[in-house]
């Protein structure tokens, strides 16, 4: 039997593809390594709790009825209803600078004053950045990927603490490059987090990928764990089919892989040259969670989430020493609109990690260093946020290690290789990639890209309008 | 199918797509993309629902044919009038 459509991996983009190719009848199969689905946006279990990983909130929120934002147009391309996410928006996040802090809502005209109020003299500059982005198409599949944020912001603000505040959180929820940023990513990343928002789906990620895999199952999908890919046999430029761990062969007309772009030409037989040269991603993160014995208010938490610089200027770079405490990301599940309040109360620090460093420890430095790092990490934000350590129940770390392990990304480079290939072409014909390295990210990005390749390579070509 | 048929085949695809939409207000002579926030990735499922359901093919060239409610059934009728309708 040969498969219409192989699908390598059953995170977020994969199961999207996967829904969208078995809705119109397309025999599809995803093979998953992992013996869980969800990939960088997933869960783990631990003493009876369920945490999610990949997921402090879900940027590009938008409300029921909202039809023509990223958020409206999966529900449309999947066939699900808003609720049937229940998303739970945020209260109000922030940018905490040693001098200056941002505050942001759901509603963009909130964060465009509090720009007006912090930084007076950028104001009127500021709102000609946001005509800027809100006219450019960020999501050409054929579009310009070459443009420097760095170089576009400083075109138009003068000030440098609020370009690296406005880059602060968008660079941490989806940046591949260190130093600077693509601008039609930061245009993305400006309008999921800004002027989209922020929300969580009140029953965690597990719930998310629940409905994704019913909903591809309802359809006809083949769904396969713990069926990790040994090569894609690719003689001539076409793959022919793909040989699993265990020595069996699947047949398929196309493959789409969200394994990463050189993770998929490294499986390749024969091996394709451009691994040799192609950028792999070095940003990764070691993130702590806190579990209270209280809600996270009580103790003076009151954001949904605070995207931190304990330095007047922030650097978005792999650190030289093991994880760089002087900037990150705090959230606090708890404060976001749910319909019944959290059982406890949770935080989460994120910091920026290095994945070389915490790969050459051998097991047992390794778990010293998690203490040892985790502490500083607390030590270094206690001067900007009040002290929780004596309300925590339970803790748990999680380093570049741990990511790559779970969902194989290459140093467990969470947002993938900086070069981005948004149109999914490989140098094998048919064999596609989605996911984090098409370019879409998080977790309504990375669906979306399941989708838009699934149409454009599958779909749209049967159709005969390309 | 008549076209009393044809029309309640076409919303049922719409409240598929767009299950969010008020979709039996529409206005049959107005562009169902100005009333209902249609792009183009719904047009073509649309198209690709037409196909998964009645196994027929709009060719590219006929998707202005799709424009408003009233030109659909009077595009689709001819192509569904022996089909029994299961909506």
């Amino acid at each position: 039997m040969t498969y219409d459509v192989l699908i390598i991996g059953s995170g977020l983009s994969g199961l999207a593809a996967g829904i969208r190719l078995a809705h119109f009848d397309k025999k599809v199969c995803i093979v998953e390594k992992h013996i869980e689905v969800g990939g960088l946006n997933s869960f783990y279990q631990r003493k009876n709790r369920t945490f999610d990983v990949g997921l402090h909130a879900m940027t590009n929120y938008t409300p029921k009825g909202v039809r023509t934002s990223p958020l409206g147009k999966l529900l449309k391309q999947l066939r699900f209803r808003h609720e049937d996410f229940q998303l739970c928006p945020q209260h109000m996040s922030e940018i905490r600078f040693p001098e200056k802090s941002l505050r942001f809502t759901n509603e963009f005209e909130f964060f465009v004053q509090e720009v007006a109020e912090q930084f007076p003299s950028q104001i009127d500059a500021f709102r000609k950045l946001v005509r800027k982005i809100e006219t450019f198409d960020e999501i050409d599949l054929e579009g310009d990927t070459r443009t420097s944020a760095s170089t576009v912001l400083k075109s138009f603000l003068s000030d440098p603490v609020l370009i690296d505040m406005l880059c602060c959180p968008l660079m941490f929820y989806g940046n591949a490059r260190e130093g600077d940023m693509d601008f039609y990513q930061f245009v993305i990343m400006f309008k999921s987090i800004f002027m989209e928002g922020l929300a969580k789906p009140e029953k965690g990620m597990h719930f998310l990928l629940s409905l994704l895999v019913e909903k591809y199952k309802a359809a006809g999908g083949e769904l396969r764990m713990g069926a990790e890919v040994e090569s894609i046999n690719a003689g001539r430029g076409k793959v022919e089919s793909v040989t699993l761990k265990g020595g069996e062969t699947l047949a398929a007309e196309t493959v789409i892989s969200s394994m990463g772009y050189v993770e998929t030409l490294k499986r390749c037989l024969p091996e394709m040259s451009e691994v040799e040269t192609w950028p792999t991603g070095q940003l990764s993160f070691m993130e702590s969670l806190f579990v209270l014995n209280q809600e996270p208010r009580n103790l003076g938490f009151d954001k949904s989430i605070v995207f931190f610089s304990t330095r007047p200027r922030f650097e978005y770079r792999v650190p030289q020493d093991l994880i760089d405490i002087t900037s990150g990301v705090l959230c606090c599940s708890n404060n976001f609109d749910y319909s019944e309040p959290p059982k406890e109360g949770l935080l989460r620090l994120t910091n920026l990690a290095c994945f070389s460093g915490w790969n050459a420890l051998l097991r047992k430095d390794y778990v010293q260093a998690k203490k040892q790092w985790r502490t500083q990490a607390l030590d270094s934000i206690l001067t900007f946020f009040p002290d929780f350590r004596d309300s925590v129940v339970f803790l748990d770390s999680f380093t570049p290690k741990t990511i790559q392990k779970y969902t194989g990304h290459l140093n467990g480079a969470v947002y993938g290789s900086p070069r981005k290939v948004k149109n999914g072409a490989t140098p094998v014909k048919n064999l596609f990639i989605c996911g984090t390295d098409q370019g879409f990210l998080g977790i309504i990005g990375a669906t979306l890209s399941g989708i838009s390749m699934a149409n454009l390579h599958v779909l749209q070509k049967q159709l005969g309008t390309q | 199918m008549t076209g009393e048929e044809v029309r309640a085949a076409i919303i049922d695809i719409l409240n598929d797509i767009a299950p969010d939409e008020d979709i039996n207000s529409i206005n049959d002579t107005a562009k169902l993309r100005d009333q209902i926030d249609l792009d183009s990735m719904d047009f073509l499922d649309i198209v690709m629902e037409l196909r998964k359901r009645f196994n027929i093919e709009v060719p590219e060239k006929d998707y202005e044919h799709l424009a408003t409610m009233a030109s659909c059934v009077t595009y689709l009728q001819p192509l569904l009038k022996d089909r029994q309708f299961a909506g």
